[in-house]
């Protein structure tokens, strides 16, 4: 089943490449896909719905969330997965004529079609509430492409937006009361919520959100104004949506639902009052119309609600009968709405004012329409008939079987109005299409003999099916026989003897075919009726819905985002001070603080205050930036106090870096910052700054002197040792204990400097100065022991004491960072201090001889560095697995080396390479932007002022 | 467990001072406001991890170590840092090259829909109502 399902959605795939092919051709192969399944399902289905066990699979989603994909086919999935498939092969086939040969849009139509058909099948068959509402809104999703199929019409767009939101809408309301049904009943699988349905509040509340989304699929009042706007789609998909899908899942969904839920209060006047309403509007609506087209749209509408009034009444009786609407309705509705296709492609027009003679040009297309137009408006011999009369029989004893009393006599009432307005319509419709005026006949294009098979075969199905109500009420009887018995035993038949609902489809023929001739007068009196009362008219009412949404964004969006970033983060403290500062002085009590731990953090920490309140009131940017460089030193000097070592290295070379970066940067800013005018708002900011520096050291003593729990560092001795096979912790804390978070931690880096590297050279490639290096590569020193690239600077920015400086301590740096990068396992090093070693290193060899002498010391791209130090501390992370670990396990290795003694080897050094990698990119990165990046636009600009 | 009072008005004095700068708008203030910061969470970090004591290496001493954990997140912080701090110098540099100064401006997207606001106006891509009615590709003729 679960294949079925699958294979859709890999034509789906394929179609594309397949149009490419065999351009409208491609539909037919396509065609197979719904056509095998359609084949393959006649087996079970008439297993099911002859008495046989329900065909049921799972197949495990997400275990962790109780998520299974569940199918099953049941009677009920098993006759609408039918529906759906077969009408499905037959559309598609049909689209193969339909289009014209070379249309440049069907690669992605064909796909999407498919697709949506796949969906619909999913929805169809799926037994988990969670899995039906995937494909519930897989298919609201798809039919809004293919309503927008054509997107360059903005009433197109806006049809297709309509039906997005509305259906939207309905789905979530749905899945929240999918949520609530589901833990209401312990179960998310439909058949058995349906075998034990939860009562109460909160399952009335769940089975109406349920029904929101139900109605506004099926586009029953006040959700229908989105359907005929629908008919912007193709006319083969309006065929396949209208008929047998998309409408037809609020449907299928009440009709799954009602064996179980029609008694809750609410279900039964909800579902008449709108079923029965929509059938009446519908039916009206459709007297109106011209474009024969948009007739059978509001001809669904109306149908709709016949449909969703008949199944929610909930009955035995009414459940068989609204199942052979259904099929009925699947019948006839796809063949008209493919009888129209043809004659829009042969004669160019929809417009009944302009169609004549259509009968005797077309006969065998328009015997197919008559038929199921009789099916339509309930004509015997037709299944449409059969099933119409088992409706009305049904509502003719809803008063007793449901306990409606007088209110089931009602329901009948509008139900034969409904049924005269449907005759009415119908009679319009053939009149429309076929009847003969006084006005020139179209030309016509001879429609191909498979463009006109899909309709007649549809149409005589429905012929056949009014023939053979007595197997057809044993079948379909499988599903409604799960409710108890009612005042008479439902039967498809074409005779039941003189009885009320004969005396009622006789009514309803009359009567319609009385409106039809009256036609002028109806008109005029509809129009009347419109014009006098100001009826809210639905689609308006939407529109106003949306727009005061949009109205509502635009205000508030207006107010909070004012776009200046200071307001902003000034938001963001003053919340930090008012809602935790609040807790705080609630929370205020012993607070036990002692004095420093030894002198050195006493000195530090009053440099550091003294530094950090001269580097806000520092106006030249460059000592603002080495005010800052002591308050990193003397972070890096509590580190040390604290006893921290590898904090403290990591500080001190991360600061010296970031200050050489700052000073690179500021060479070419203004030396003082903007001046600003003395305002308030000055003192706003130490206001404000004073208070969250308050607040955040208060949180601090609050919070620290709030432990409860004993700290779980000092546990990681062992397993540090044990597992991670290293004496310092902190760095096997980084590569093993907790890993993944370093892991995270570098693609930051990765990301953080490809967005530097892209601010400096924008589009061009910042490989391009390595490559240029490399051709010109020399050794990196002449004989006189200076740099040799750095011969590129001119002479008054050379210093050959710093180059000579430079050539001595280069290589031993970078020896140095290895030594640090391996050693961190046991003593304080590991790859971040590694890595920034050798940062520096290359720092020192740009700054004594520039960009040139920094591609010489690293003929290599830094996105190259950043990601194969990503890359190899992912395959570190993975490798484990492939030997029976976990992800990021290390494993430790002894290996005895002669004469050396035993090498101790544990494997996540090499997730530590990765790191050390990374943070080489980074700095590499950092240097060619922020250095020399800027020294080749500064060069530029130099050149160009020199010429000017 | 008690507190060390002197990193406590290290972390607040850092913090406010930090604070002050970011609410300013030239980017370099930002940028050290936002340093100062980090420098003044991460010592906030060591308060955190409770007294001082030797280095949390195995075996190096018999005197009680401090404790690991939060000095393995508080090293992540500062390399994280320095990128951030770099791409934000980027920021700088780049909004000195095309506005000749590197303050934070006001987005000028922002203020149109706040004039939008003012006007009683629907968003810019909002499609109002008209009659048109929706046609199928395909069903012209031409």
């Amino acid at each position: 089943m679960i294949g079925l399902v699958a294979l859709h959605f890999l034509a789906a795939a394929v179609a594309p490449a397949l149009t490419r092919l065999l351009d409208r051709r491609a539909f037919l192969a396509l065609a197979l896909v719904p056509l095998g399944s359609f084949v393959w399902l006649l087996g079970p289905v008439g297993d099911v719905t002859s008495g046989g066990a329900i065909h049921a699979t799972r197949w495990t989603w997400i275990p962790g969330l109780g998520l299974d994909v569940d199918l099953a086919i049941t009677p009920l999935s098993g006759v609408m997965a039918l529906v759906v498939t077969g009408v499905g092969a037959l559309v598609l086939a049909y689209c193969a004529w339909y289009f014209r040969a070379g249309d440049p849009e069907i690669w992605r139509f064909s796909g999407v079609l498919i697709g949506f058909a796949g969906a619909m099948l999913g929805l169809v068959l799926a037994d988990n509430l969670y899995v039906l509402y995937v494909f519930w809104e897989l298919t609201t999703v798809l039919s809004f492409l293919l309503i927008g199929h054509n997107p360059e019409r903005r009433a197109n767009r806006r049809a297709a937006m309509n039906a997005l939101l509305v259906t939207t809408f309905g789905g979530l309301a749905m899945l929240v009361g999918f949520v609530v049904l589901g833990r209401e009943a312990g179960t998310s699988r439909l058949s058995e919520i349906v075998a034990a349905p939860p009562t109460g509040a909160a399952t009335t509340v769940a089975v109406m959100l349920v029904l929101v989304g139900a109605l506004s699929k099926s586009a029953l009042v006040p959700f229908h104004f989105w359907l005929p706007g629908a008919m912007a789609a193709p006319t083969p998909v309006s065929a396949y949506l209208h008929a047998a899908a998309m409408v037809k899942a609020g449907v299928y969904l009440v009709a799954l639902l009602a064996p179980a839920f029609a008694a809750t209060p609410g279900w039964r006047p909800v579902l008449l009052v709108l079923g029965l309403t929509t059938m009446v509007i519908g039916g009206l609506r459709a007297l109106r119309q011209h474009d024969i087209k948009l007739l059978l749209a509001y001809g669904t509408v109306s149908q709709l609600g016949f449909l969703i009034a008949v199944i929610g009444a909930g009955t035995r009786a009414a459940l068989l009968a609204g199942l052979g609407l259904v099929c009925a309705h699947a019948l006839f509705k796809a063949t008209l709405f493919l009888v129209v296709g043809v004659i829009d492609r042969s004669t160019g027009t929809r417009d009944l004012r302009e169609l004549t003679g259509l009968t005797r040009r077309l006969p065998v297309l328009a015997v197919a329409a008559v038929l199921a137009a009789a099916s339509m408006a309930g004509l015997p011999p037709l299944l449409g008939f059969t099933a119409k009369e088992a409706a009305l029989a049904a509502f003719a004893d809803l008063g007793q079987d449901a306990d409606l009393g007088a209110w089931g006599d009602v329901a009948l009432v509008g139900l034969v109005l409904g049924s005269v307005l449907t005759v009415a319509y119908t009679a319009r419709f053939v009149w429309g299409a076929f009847g003969v005026r006084d006005v020139p006949e179209p030309a016509i294009d001879r429609p191909a003999a498979g463009f006109v098979a899909a309709p007649v075969l549809l149409a005589a199905l429905g012929l056949v099916a009014g023939f053979t109500g007595k197997p057809l009420t044993e079948r379909l009887a499988t599903f409604s026989d799960q409710l108890p018995e009612g005042a008479h035993e439902p039967v498809l038949t074409l005779w039941h003897g003189f009885t009320l609902p004969l005396l009622l489809s006789g009514v309803a023929i009359v009567g319609g075919i009385g409106l039809w001739l009256a036609r002028r007068q109806v008109a005029a009196a509809q129009q009347r009726f419109v014009d006098g009362l100001h009826v809210p008219d639905a689609e308006r009412s939407y529109h106003a819905v949306v727009r005061a949404v949009d109205r509502l964004s635009v205000e508030v969006t207006g107010r909070t985002q004012r776009g200046s970033l200071p307001f902003y983060l000034a938001v963001v403290m003053v919340v930090l001070v008012v809602v935790p500062g609040t807790a705080l002085l609630m929370a205020w009590g012993d607070i036990s603080v002692r004095g420093p731990d030894n002198v050195l953090q006493v000195a530090v920490a009053v440099l550091m205050v003294v530094g950090a309140v001269l580097t806000v009131r520092s106006r030249r940017r460059l000592r603002a930036v080495l005010l800052l460089g002591v308050t990193g030193y003397g972070t890096a000097l509590l580190f040390v106090a604290h006893g921290a070592p590898d904090l403290a290295l990591t500080q001190v070379l991360v600061e010296t870096f970031m200050l050489v970066t700052f000073v690179l940067v500021m060479r070419r800013l203004p030396p003082f910052f903007s001046d600003r005018p003395f305002t308030t708002t000055r003192f706003l900011r130490i206001g404000l700054g004073v208070l969250s520096g308050v607040a955040v050291a208060g949180f601090a003593l609050l919070a620290a002197g709030a432990r409860t729990a004993d700290p779980i560092g000092p546990l990681f001795a062992g397993p540090a040792y044990e597992y991670g096979g290293g004496k310092n912790i902190v760095n096997v804390t980084l590569v093993d204990i907790r890993a993944w978070d370093t892991l995270g931690e570098l693609s930051v880096l990765v990301v953080a400097a490809t967005g530097v590297a892209s601010l400096i050279f924008l589009l061009t490639d910042r490989a391009t100065s390595h490559r240029s290096a490399r051709r010109a590569r020399r050794p990196a020193a002449n004989a006189d022991g200076a740099l040799t690239a750095a011969r590129t600077l001119p002479d008054t920015r050379r210093s050959t004491v710093f180059e000579v400086v430079t050539r001595l301590v280069f290589h031993g740096l970078i020896v140095f960072s290895v030594y640090l990068m391996l050693a961190g396992h046991n003593d304080p090093g590991g790859g971040f201090a590694g890595g920034l070693v050798a940062g520096l290193a290359l720092m020192v060899r740009y700054l004594a001889g520039g960009r040139r002498e920094l591609d010489a010391a690293a003929p290599i791209d830094a996105g190259t560095v950043l990601g194969l130090g990503l890359a190899v501390a992912a395959l570190a992370g993975l490798l484990p697995t492939l030997l029976g670990g976990g992800v990021l396990q290390s494993a430790i290795v002894d290996i005895d080396v002669p004469v050396l003694g035993t090498l101790h080897l544990v494997t996540s050094v090499f997730f530590d390479v990765g790191v050390y990698l990374v943070v080489i990119g980074l700095a590499l990165d950092v240097l060619r932007s922020l250095g020399g990046g800027i020294d080749k636009q500064r060069e530029r600009a130099e050149a160009e002022e020199a010429a000017a | 467990m008690s507190v060390n009072v002197v990193l406590v008005v290290v972390v607040g004095v850092l913090v406010g001072c930090g604070v002050t700068l970011v609410l300013e708008r030239s980017l370099t203030r930002i940028l050290v406001g936002f340093v100062l910061i980090g420098n003044g969470v991460n010592v906030l970090f060591l308060i955190a991890s409770g007294a001082a004591g030797s280095p949390p290496l195995i075996g190096a001493s018999d005197d009680p170590m401090s404790d690991p954990l939060p000095q393995a997140m508080a090293l992540t912080a500062i390399v994280i840092t320095l990128g951030v701090t770099a791409f934000g110098l980027a920021l700088a540099y780049r909004s000195w090259q095309l506005f000749g100064h590197d303050d934070v401006q006001d987005d000028l997207e922002d203020d149109l829909v706040r004039r939008r606001a003012e006007l009683d106006d629907t968003s810019a891509t909002f499609d109002e109502a008209d009659t048109d009615v929706p046609d199928e590709e395909g069903s012209d003729p031409a």
